[in-house]
């Protein structure tokens, strides 16, 4: 640099040019010789780095060195206490180009020593001396000395022990390798030098900074002037370029400051401070333009500075050396902290600030800053960065705007004196515009004065504002791509502006998204729509409320909301959007976060539109109802919500009213959907009745106010469960769940279209409406009822519910979840059921008859008609009434049934009757099983008859026979006949058996009641039908009536006489007259039941008496001691027609027949000795006797059964007449057989199967002719020793006898095959014993023997041992009885024993 | 984010807080993993995420400045632990506002206690408020 202006320069403040300072080098000696040098050394000086150590452990740098070589001069050397850093002189330089001794001892020498005591003198340190060397002067010097000697002389001279301090530059001006070493050496000398120095001086200085700062607790301390000091460090390092050193500097007086603030606060002032509290008179804002604001440095210098400009100072050195850093950024983020800090510090040092002054300050400061960084980037720096910079945006339009209503500029009437003069002094606090900005027309100052200049102004401004810090599409605007005319009549035109200003929302909106704070933007978009709203501009301001009520919305802010609803409300009202405004309203009204005298209003604001006296008559107006009321439950009547054609339906709704006030409904009504489903049985009650399990209420969800629309919205998980099967075996492969409804809960909320409500309200034009009209509507909750009448069958789905208020119709618009109800209509039905369980056959009976009538009304004159059965008249009562029942089982009125008969037809009027009523009748029938219908078939045995009839079955004994009896009626509502089946159970079974006592005969017939009830049963009888003279049925009965009980059996007996020759077979014919016990009337005339059967084969043809007779010499029988048996067996009658065929067998005139007798113990009780069976013949005449014997032994001791003795006709083969029959062959081989026979004999099953037996049996023999075995019809054989008992003594007699027989009985007749032996060996034992005892028994036993089978007490016994009837039915007491009265004792021959 | 709870006292300028709240979430997205700090010119705003992406917004009265971070950080973690225990409610359905007693009586409690050491003419306004994230996916971080 030229020291020429290097002069120029100290002319002015010495630090104004910072930013070009270097650090001072003075320059002393050979002038000419350094300004040769100068460009090369200033040149080459910086190009290479150095690395600079620093003290207090900082990090090492590399800096770059320039220097501001100046000519030494004894004043720039600092004074004693001089702080002044920038101008201090790191280092001393003597340049000399002596070469010369002489010269050197002469003038060199002397200058050096002169300049090296100023140095001394100033105790500064830092000196150079530097020799330059050229070859040119040595050539023109012969008689040089060694060059080193000058060198070494001034080293010996100067530096006596820093030899560093003195160095060569060679032939500097020479582009010579030589020249180029000796510059190396000396910059970095140089350098080294140079940071030595700073080192050491900055180093001092720190120190001295340090004990300043020490100091501060003492009372004279002032910041101001430890400001300066820092300061000035901070400027060294700015000059060194070490910015962030020098940013340093100023955070540290910056948090100093801010600490004494804080200090101050809490109770800790410092005296320095309260100067800062001085009221604040200028608000200028920042000064970011100039590097240093010298102004307020001088401010700061002179302690007069107020905290903002010393706030301001401080920032703007921040702010540049922030940019010198290439950070930008930064300057917007700690401007935004400062400006807060600031506004904090100004209340905390409780400085009185005019009202509007700091927003003044804030807001020129803001766009200070703002500008400041848009002129050091480019645009796409600033698009990349909108996130930095919109908060300073923000806050200056908040500034704005509160200085705006301060200054009553945004007020409708413009500003009034008072906020003129407001204006006019907050103006005056802005000062005079700086000369700098003067000239440009965009400076924050021109655009805060104009806009408080003028409410015009101020909307330009405030528009561009809100725009612009929104987008950086428009900072760029007003920046510098538009022109600054554009920018101007832009900010001049306002309507041109608003046109801009939609196309940059849009933009902004887009921005905003991008940079990701959406929230902001919609509450600066809201304070828009305020700015707007005042001005009158409720278009604009709609959109931006909108916007931000949505985002409320979603997010569930309910105070937002509300508020943000208010002001909507007004903008629509406005706007005269009657429909939106009507709907905030209603919304409004309903909103419990606004007070009850707000919600009033809205309220109120309904109503008056609502009013027809408004002028304003256009057509209806549709709302949402949800903002007006929510329809809480619905509740059927009926509660299965089911109703007939023409029935009536209530549906009752309980709404809740949002509103404050009650409200006069005009009508509240439902629209229907009418759907007609094609499945009528679907429509029956029964089915509608079974599949509405429902009490009738449906509740409707309330709405969550408080919680998100998207949270709300949300439907609700709809799972079912999954099964897969392989299809090869059908096992589970894979189970799991799946959501149905995934796709609608996966979708992106923020694309739900859930929020705009508006859209699909329209209003449903059905034919079905519901209504109710004139109603008030009460805070909460109300009830209204709606009746309908029911017309059309089908399904009716309520869809919307609208509520009429004047012009104002609330919808809502979906009914959820689904309501129906059904009208369904029914086709008249008759239905005819027994009151009992079953019907019986034969008693009048009650059947209750039930008319559903259905969609049919009974008129008077309606009939049912009902063709007469012969088998079953129709009984009724005059009496009998018919009883209507509603619908629901209601019982409505009784009538009396008038009932007219004819043979054919029994017409019953019916009462009248509406429809959907149920009438119910009783009527008696009877089925009379008529004896024209009754046949017999006869089975091939005869005591098993059964009765088939037309549809008759018999199933079982126990179970009743049915018989179905069809009734056709003829209903009133038809042209069809009804067919109407009904089954009637026949009571009673009736069975029948042949009895024999010798030759006489009785035929027992025995009636088994099947029913439940008792019956009381009178006038039987028994006739032959084939009216035989000769034949006499002899009745045995004694009473004439008589009582069968439910599930019992009675016997009736009649004795056979006969005077001729019998018939073969005979017919008879039982019938007995029955009536239910219990009823008293015996009016009707009841049909007897009959019994059919035949009899055949009933003559006794033989007589088989048995006799046991004891051994000879003994009185009784003994165990184990073989007795006789005698079998006599008599022929009773001649040879008859019954087995003329039989006896075949004709020898010497005499006929006989050959019969097989047979001799078995079931028992065991004897033991049967030689041949059981044989076959005899026997001659074919009266008396004829055959006697067979053989030998038994008894087994055991007591009374014991005589064995049984069997006969069965002996048929031989015809054509092995000849043959020899070997019966004990033939019994081996049939004993199996014959054995089976008698086991079958019991059940009485036929005789076929027997045969077949036989003839299986004779194939087996080889196809030998054998003879066959035929059993005697029952009665043909009479055995009159069957149940008899003869007494048998043990062997030996002993008193424990009872006691061991049982015992040893049981045992014996576990084991069979051993029995004998055990019998001997009790047989042994009892001979121990008293004899006497034996004898006793046997006396008592005997005594009961001779009684016989007349005291016997079973009934059964008795029953088997008269009358030998393989009927093992039961009898009932009173038969036996009968039969004891009715018998003759001798007549039956009763055997006697011994 | 919708609130679960917000609560200020004193109650006067309670929609304003409301505002300052909900727009300040904008700044809590974008830190939304490191605790915030934001300053309006009246109210230090903090904002407390945790793990489950719930927030916790409390607003304090700048010229507090007795309150420290630490504090701050310490109230976080006391708001977070009764948070815990509401979460642990079976009867407490995860995303309905809260209207525990528990819950209000414990804010009430650090409200006033935040109110007494401060005599200050113009008394602290904290608020409260807790909201969910209702978006699972972590906003970017800026």
């Amino acid at each position: 640099m030229d020291p020429a202006e290097e002069e120029e320069g100290r002319e002015k403040p010495p630090v104004i040019y910072t930013m070009e300072n270097k650090p001072i080098v003075t320059c002393a000696g050979d002038q000419t010789l350094f300004s040769s040098l100068y460009p090369t050394l200033s040149q080459q000086l910086p190009r290479e780095p150095m690395e600079w150590r620093r003290s207090y452990g900082r990090a090492p740098k590399m800096i770059h060195l320039e220097s501001n070589f100046v000519q030494f001069k004894e004043e720039l050397l600092p004074k004693e206490g001089n702080k002044a850093l920038l101008t201090f002189p790191f280092l001393h330089i003597y340049w000399t180009e002596c070469c010369d001794t002489e010269v050197y001892k002469t003038t060199v020498k002397d200058d050096i020593t002169k300049w090296q005591n100023v140095l001394k003198a100033h105790s500064s340190v830092d000196w150079l001396i530097v020799v330059v060397e050229s070859d040119a002067k040595k050539k023109n010097k012969t008689n040089i000395l060694p060059r080193t000697s000058i060198v070494d002389k001034i080293r010996n001279d100067f530096c006596n022990k820093q030899s560093d301090r003195c160095v060569v530059l060679s032939d500097p001006l020479k582009d010579s390798s030589r020249s180029q070493e000796s510059w190396n050496a000396f910059l970095t000398k140089l350098r080294t030098l140079l940071l030595m120095s700073f080192t050491k001086n900055l180093g001092k200085f720190e120190d001295d900074m340090r004990t300043l700062r020490e100091k501060r607790t003492e009372p004279g301390w002032s910041f101001c002037e430890y400001f300066m000091v820092q300061e000035e460090l901070a400027f060294v390092f700015e000059m060194l370029q070490q910015f962030e050193d020098a940013l340093v500097q100023y955070d540290e007086l910056d948090a100093l400051f801010s600490q004494y603030v804080v200090n101050f606060g809490a109770g800790d002032g410092a005296n320095w401070l309260t100067f800062f509290c001085q009221p604040v008179r200028s608000w200028n804002g920042l000064i970011l333009r100039k590097p240093i604001d010298m102004e307020k440095r001088e401010l700061i210098q002179n302690q007069e500075a107020t905290l903002l400009d010393l706030r301001s100072y401080l920032f703007s050195r921040q702010c540049t050396l922030l940019i010198f850093l290439q950070r930008p950024w930064e300057v917007s983020q700690r401007a935004l902290e400062l400006l807060h800090n600031c506004v904090q510090e100004l209340k905390l040092l409780e400085v009185s600030v005019p009202p509007g002054a700091l927003d003044c300050w804030v807001f020129l400061s803001c766009l200070e800053v703002l500008q400041r960084i848009e002129g050091c980037c480019d645009r796409a720096q600033i698009d990349a960065n909108v996130s930095h910079t919109v908060g300073l945006w923000s806050y200056a339009t908040e500034k704005l705007k509160s200085l705006g209503y301060l200054c009553g500029l945004v007020s409708e009437k413009g500003p009034n004196s008072e906020d003129l003069n407001r204006t006019v002094d907050l103006l005056a606090g802005l000062g005079a515009e700086r000369p700098e900005t003067a000239n440009a027309s965009q400076s924050p100052y021109k655009k805060l004065k104009e806009a408080l200049s003028s409410v015009e102004a101020f909307e330009k401004h405030y528009l561009v504002i809100s725009c612009t810090l929104s987008t950086a599409r428009l900072i760029c605007l007003t920046a510098g791509t538009l022109s600054e005319p554009q920018v101007s009549n832009i900010c001049i035109n306002f309507n041109i502006y608003s046109y801009e200003l939609e196309d940059l929302s849009h933009a902004t909106i887009e921005m905003y998204t991008n940079i990701g704070r959406i929230r902001s933007a919609k509450l600066v978009g809201k304070d828009l729509a305020e700015f707007y709203m005042r001005k009158k501009g409720p278009q604009k301001a709609e959109v931006y409320l909108q916007g931000a009520l949505k985002t409320y919305l979603a997010e569930g802010w309910a105070l937002l909301v509300t508020h943000t609803r208010k002001q909507l409300a007004e903008c629509q009202k406005q706007l005269g959007q009657i429909e939106n405004y009507l709907q905030t309203s209603s919304l409004l009204a309903g909103d419990n976060h606004l007070t009850e005298e707000e919600r009033k209003r809205f309220c109120q604001e309904i109503l008056d539109f609502t009013n027809p006296q408004a002028e304003n008559q256009g057509q209806k107006v549709i709302l949402p109802m949800h903002s007006f009321a929510q329809l809480k439950t619905l509740h059927f009547d009926p509660p299965n919500a089911v109703v007939h054609v023409g029935g009536k339906l209530s549906i009752e709704l309980t709404l809740l009213s949002q509103m404050p006030i009650p409200v006069q409904v005009d009508q509240v009504a439902i629209h229907v959907h009418f759907s007609i489903e094609k499945n009528s049985y679907r429509k029956t009650a029964e089915w509608l009745t079974k599949h509405k399990t429902s009490n009738g209420v449906i509740n409707f969800p309330s709405e969550i106010t408080g919680l998100p629309l998207s949270r709300n919205n949300l439907p609700a998980l709809e799972l079912s469960e999954m099964y897969e099967r392989s299809p090869s075996d059908n096992s589970l492969n894979t189970a799991g769940i799946i959501c149905k409804n995934a796709h609608m809960l996966l979708r992106r909320q923020e694309s739900s279209s859930s929020l705009d409500v508006p859209s699909g309200l329209t209003l449903e034009d059905g034919a079905h409406v519901l209504k109710c009209n004139n109603l008030t509507l009460e805070p909460g909750d109300n009830k209204i009822t709606f009746n309908i009448q029911a017309k059309e069958p089908g399904t009716y789905t309520l869809r919307q519910l609208c509520t009429s208020v004047g012009k104002v119709q609330f919808v809502l618009v979906h009914i959820y979840p689904i309501v129906q109800y059904d009208v369904y209509s029914q086709e008249p039905q008759l239905k005819v059921e027994p009151m009992t369980e079953s019907l019986l056959a034969g008693i009048p009976q009650k059947v209750k008859f039930t008319v559903t009538t259905g969609h049919y009304t009974m008129k008077s004159g309606d009939t049912l008609q009902l063709s007469n059965a012969d088998a079953m008249p129709i009984l009724y009562h005059p009496e009998s009434k018919a009883v209507i029942y509603s619908n629901t089982r209601e019982k409505i009125s009784e009538s009396s049934l008038r009932i007219q008969s004819s043979e054919k037809i029994t017409s019953i009027s019916l009462p009248v009757a509406p429809a959907y009523h149920v009438i119910e009748f009783e009527l008696e029938v009877m089925y009379l099983p008529s004896a024209t219908e009754s046949a017999v078939e006869k089975e091939n045995t005869t005591n098993k008859e059964n009765h088939r009839k037309n549809k008759e079955k018999q199933k079982q004994d126990n179970c009743m026979a049915t018989v179905d009896q069809k009734v056709t009626i003829d209903c009133p509502w038809s042209i069809y006949s009804t067919i109407i089946a009904l089954t009637f159970c026949i009571p009673f079974n009736a069975k029948h058996s042949l009895l024999s006592a010798g030759k006489r005969k009785y035929v027992q017939v025995c009636v088994q009641n099947l029913s439940e009830l008792c019956f009381q049963l009178s006038d039987y009888s028994l006739k032959n039908s084939a009216e035989c003279t000769d034949l006499q049925l002899v009745p045995l009965n004694p009473a004439s009536q008589q009582v069968v009980y439910s599930k019992q059996s009675i016997f009736f007996v009649w004795e056979l006489k006969w005077t001729k020759e019998l018939p073969l077979s005979l017919q008879c014919l039982f019938s007995v007259s029955f009536c239910p016990a219990t009823s008293e009337e015996q009016s009707l005339t009841l049909k007897p039941f009959t019994y059919k059967f035949q009899v055949e084969n009933f003559f006794t043809l033989y007589h088989v008496k048995t006799e046991i007779f004891p051994p000879l010499d003994a009185e009784y029988c003994k165990t184990g001691s073989l007795c006789s048996l005698e079998v006599s067996i008599t022929r009773l009658v001649e040879l008859s027609e019954i087995d003329r065929d039989e006896a075949l067998t004709e020898s010497d005139g005499y006929c006989t027949t050959k019969l097989m007798y047979e001799v078995v113990d079931n028992s065991s009780n004897w033991a049967v000795c030689g041949k059981s069976s044989g076959v005899i013949s026997m001659p074919v005449a009266p008396r004829a006797i055959h006697k067979v014997h053989m030998e038994v032994m008894p087994l055991f001791a007591g009374y014991l059964p005589f064995p049984d003795v069997r006969l069965f006709k002996y048929l031989p083969h015809h054509s092995a007449h000849s043959m020899q029959l070997d019966a004990d062959s033939w019994i081996e081989n049939d004993n199996l057989s014959v054995d089976k026979n008698v086991d079958e004999q019991a059940d009485s099953s036929s005789i076929r199967s027997r045969g077949s037996l036989h003839s299986t049996a004779s194939g087996e023999h080889k196809g030998l002719p054998m003879p066959r075995l035929q059993p005697f019809s029952p009665g043909q054989v009479f055995n009159s020793s069957t149940g008899m008992q003869i007494l048998v003594i043990p062997s030996k007699d002993d008193h424990v006898l009872e006691v061991n027989v049982t015992s040893i009985m049981v045992r014996c007749q576990q084991t069979p095959q051993r029995k004998q032996s055990h019998v001997k060996y009790l047989s042994a034992k009892l001979k121990s014993t008293t004899p006497n005892a034996g004898a006793e028994m046997g006396s008592w036993s005997r005594q009961d023997q001779e009684r016989g089978i007349e005291t016997t007490k079973d009934p059964k016994a008795a029953h088997d041992t008269f009358w030998n009837s393989p009927s093992a039915g039961g009898a009932c007491p009173s038969l036996a009885r009968d039969m004891k009265d009715s018998l003759p004792g001798g007549d039956l021959g009763v055997p006697s024993l011994i | 984010n919708y609130p679960l709870y917000i609560r200020s006292v004193p109650t006067e300028n309670e929609l304003k807080f409301h505002y300052t709240v909900h727009t300040s979430l904008d700044v809590v997205d974008e830190k939304i993993s490191a605790m915030g700090k934001a300053l309006v010119d009246q109210r230090e705003l903090y904002g407390y995420v945790t793990n489950s992406k719930v927030k916790f917004v409390m607003v304090v009265d700048s010229s507090n400045t007795a309150l420290r971070d630490n504090e701050i950080r310490s109230m976080f973690r006391k708001l977070h632990n009764s948070y815990t225990d509401i979460m642990c409610n079976p009867f407490y359905n995860p995303g309905d506002r809260i209207h525990s007693r528990a819950f209000d009586t414990m804010v009430n409690s650090m409200m006033m206690q935040l109110l007494i050491p401060v005599p200050l003419a113009s008394p602290g306004s904290p608020v409260f408020s807790s909201m969910e994230n209702t978006k699972a996916a972590a906003l970017p971080d800026p």
